[in-house]
């Protein structure tokens, strides 16, 4: 069995979901080749321990993203009877493009994964659960949080390819950028706001509450419907982000079931609320009856001295 | 010319999904609609055509009920209508072998769809679909629009909101953006109703699809989490973040 990883970035650097996708692959056994594309993170993903080699695969199609140029550029060096990704956007894109070159199906957002394979993912937005059989070889995209993550302390060989790869997608005008914020779909911790937070402007407390827990922010639709200065890509739901983190905090949101369908399958869930009746402690396992004016300073102020200490 | 747009039909996203045996029971399932994200590729599909690109064809691919999204299509102003009938599920390599034949039947080449179906939550059609087609592809996209043979849309990409350029052959996939749907009115749906439906089975389109790799060995609801811990007022704070560390273990 050898597998192949292809890695995740985020701003410049090696995502520690990449990390999660070498478990994922230790624990089916054999040897695991991890494709970083532009190059981006190679020597860290060496580190990984578990990893067999890393190609680090450069050309000028990686300077902007065009899912079709990359998978070109990447197909060819894939080994082996299983590519795996992560379920983010890249992430899918790849995995598909990948599959469809080669002939083969791909399984999309696994949460578990068995050898042989069986792959268990949500489905209907988390309504219900699939269970697949899926012969090799195939592509797999996991999601994030769902794996053990490898340790440090491998010392893999880096080999780089250079690909003369045309782009077909030429970005003319960047209209905003993205966040330097991480995204809520790849965060450990999300602490989301709704309608509940009355302006835009107090979102900064949810905020600072993310600085200190190195988290990222998320908002419900009523949110980013109402307000111009909240964007679409912080959306959590039905029709925004899936989330999976470790702790998701809800503050200010109602819990309607479009929302829950993007957030209900969270390790853990807070929920600060000023109606002791919102929905959304039905799925909290801690509740908070409160106004968030008065619960986010003293939130802040707990969690900023547990943390330093 | 002319644009491709891909329709699933999927439980209505208000519909319960409850499992009978180990599937989902479709046969509870009361409303059906067209995929949200797919609504917004047609919107733009027709608005297209309104500023002189060519014809929308419609197309899905599933058994017989999926007919009735091409028709509300038609009833907002689809020209052709292509239903691929299929009574099985399929994997993405079959989905993707049916489509693709569609699509080179109808002669388009643009293609738009949705950039994730609200069954499967997968994303993997588009990309896909472009890389069997040779076509290229842009994803996350909420406006496309299209002069000579270049497209212009607009997308979220890994990198932010951009503004990109694309050469036609290109399978568009879109998220939700900021475009009003548009409504059938009365004559709409009256002129919908008559309009004829190709219906194609994957020996008339000349795919052998084979068997599906993939095989579906159950579904089961999520599982029920234990009721929470209730507490009132912001003085509760403090055992709340220890309970996060020492019982939940997050931070
Ligand atoms: C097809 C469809 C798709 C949808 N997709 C999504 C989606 O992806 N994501 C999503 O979130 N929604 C989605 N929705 C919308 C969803 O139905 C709800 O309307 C939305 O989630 C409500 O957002 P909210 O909880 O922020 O606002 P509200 O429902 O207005 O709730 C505000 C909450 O804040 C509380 N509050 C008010 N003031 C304070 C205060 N000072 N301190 C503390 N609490 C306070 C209130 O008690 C209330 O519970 C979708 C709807 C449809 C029909
Ligand atoms: N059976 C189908 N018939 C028509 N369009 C489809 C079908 N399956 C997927 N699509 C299109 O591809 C998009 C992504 O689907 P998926 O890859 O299943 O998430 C959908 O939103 C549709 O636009």
């Amino acid at each position: 069995m050898s597998v192949t990883v292809i890695s995740e970035s985020s701003n410049g650097a090696l995502h520690p979901v990449t990390a999660q996708l070498v478990g994922a692959a230790s624990s089916l056994g054999g040897s695991i080749t991890v494709i970083c594309p532009g190059g981006v993170g190679s020597s860290d993903a060496a580190n990984i321990a578990g990893v067999t080699k890393v190609i680090s695969v450069e050309g000028d199609c990686f300077e902007s993203y065009d899912c079709v140029a990359w998978s070109k550029a990447i197909s060819p060096l894939v080994e082996g009877d299983l590519v795996l990704s992560s379920s983010s956007a890249v992430g899918r894109d790849l995995a598909s493009s990948i599959a469809a070159s080669m002939g083969v199906p791909v399984v999309q957002d696994v949460t578990s994964l068995t050898e042989g394979f069986s792959a268990t993912r949500p489905i209907f937005s988390g309504k219900a659960i699939e269970e697949v059989g899926i012969s090799s070889p195939c592509a797999i995209s996991l999601r994030a949080n769902s794996f053990e993550s490898a340790g440090d302390g491998g010392n893999a060989e880096v080999s780089s390819v250079n690909v003369s790869q045309d782009i077909t997608v030429a970005v003319k005008q960047a209209l905003a950028k993205a966040s330097e914020r991480i995204d809520v779909s790849e965060a450990d911790i999300v602490i989301s706001g709704g309608r509940g937070m009355g302006e835009p402007a107090n979102f900064s407390h949810l905020e600072e509450v993310a600085d200190i827990l190195g988290a990222a922010v998320g908002a419900s639709r009523a949110a980013v419907d109402t307000w111009g200065e909240i964007p679409h890509s912080m959306q959590v739901g039905q029709t925004g982000k899936t989330v999976t983190p470790n702790l998701y905090i809800a503050v200010g949101i109602s819990g309607a079931i479009q929302h829950l369908a993007g957030m209900r399958s969270s390790k853990f869930i807070l929920a600060i609320n000023k109606d002791a009746d919102a929905p959304i402690f039905g799925v909290a396992d801690y509740g908070i009856v409160s106004t968030w004016e008065e619960a986010l300073p003293v939130l802040k102020e707990h969690l900023s001295d547990l943390l330093s200490n | 010319m002319g644009v491709a747009v891909l329709l699933k039909q999927v439980p209505d996203t208000t519909a319960k999904i409850s499992i009978s045996g180990d599937r989902v029971d479709e046969a509870s399932i009361t409303k059906w609609s067209i995929s949200p994200y797919d609504e917004y590729a047609l919107e733009n599909a027709i608005k297209l055509k309104e500023s002189g690109f060519g014809d929308v064809v419609a197309i899905t691919c599933g058994p017989s009920r999926s007919a009735k999204c091409l028709t509300e299509a038609a009833a907002v102003g689809a020209d052709r209508l292509i239903h691929i009938i299929s009574e099985s599920p399929l994997d993405s390599i079959q989905v993707q072998s049916l489509l693709s034949a569609a699509v080179k039947e109808s002669g388009c080449e643009v293609v738009m769809c949705g950039k994730q179906a609200a069954d499967t939550n997968s994303g993997s059609t588009g990309p896909g679909l472009a890389t069997t087609l040779g076509f290229s592809c842009v994803g996350g996209v909420t406006e496309v629009s299209i002069e000579g043979g270049n497209a212009s849309a607009t997308r979220l990409g890994p990198s932010g909101l951009e503004q990109v350029e694309v050469a036609v052959p290109c399978v568009f996939t879109f998220d939700k953006g900021d475009s009003e749907l548009r409504r059938p009115n009365v004559r709409g749906i009256m002129m919908a109703k008559k309009k004829p439906v190709d219906v194609f089975s994957a020996e008339d389109l000349g795919v052998d699809v084979g068997d599906s790799m993939v095989e579906i060995k159950s579904h089961s609801s999520p599982p029920e989490k234990k009721p929470g811990q209730k507490f009132v007022g912001s003085d509760s704070i403090p055992e709340v973040v220890s309970k996060l560390r020492e019982e939940a273990n997050v931070i």
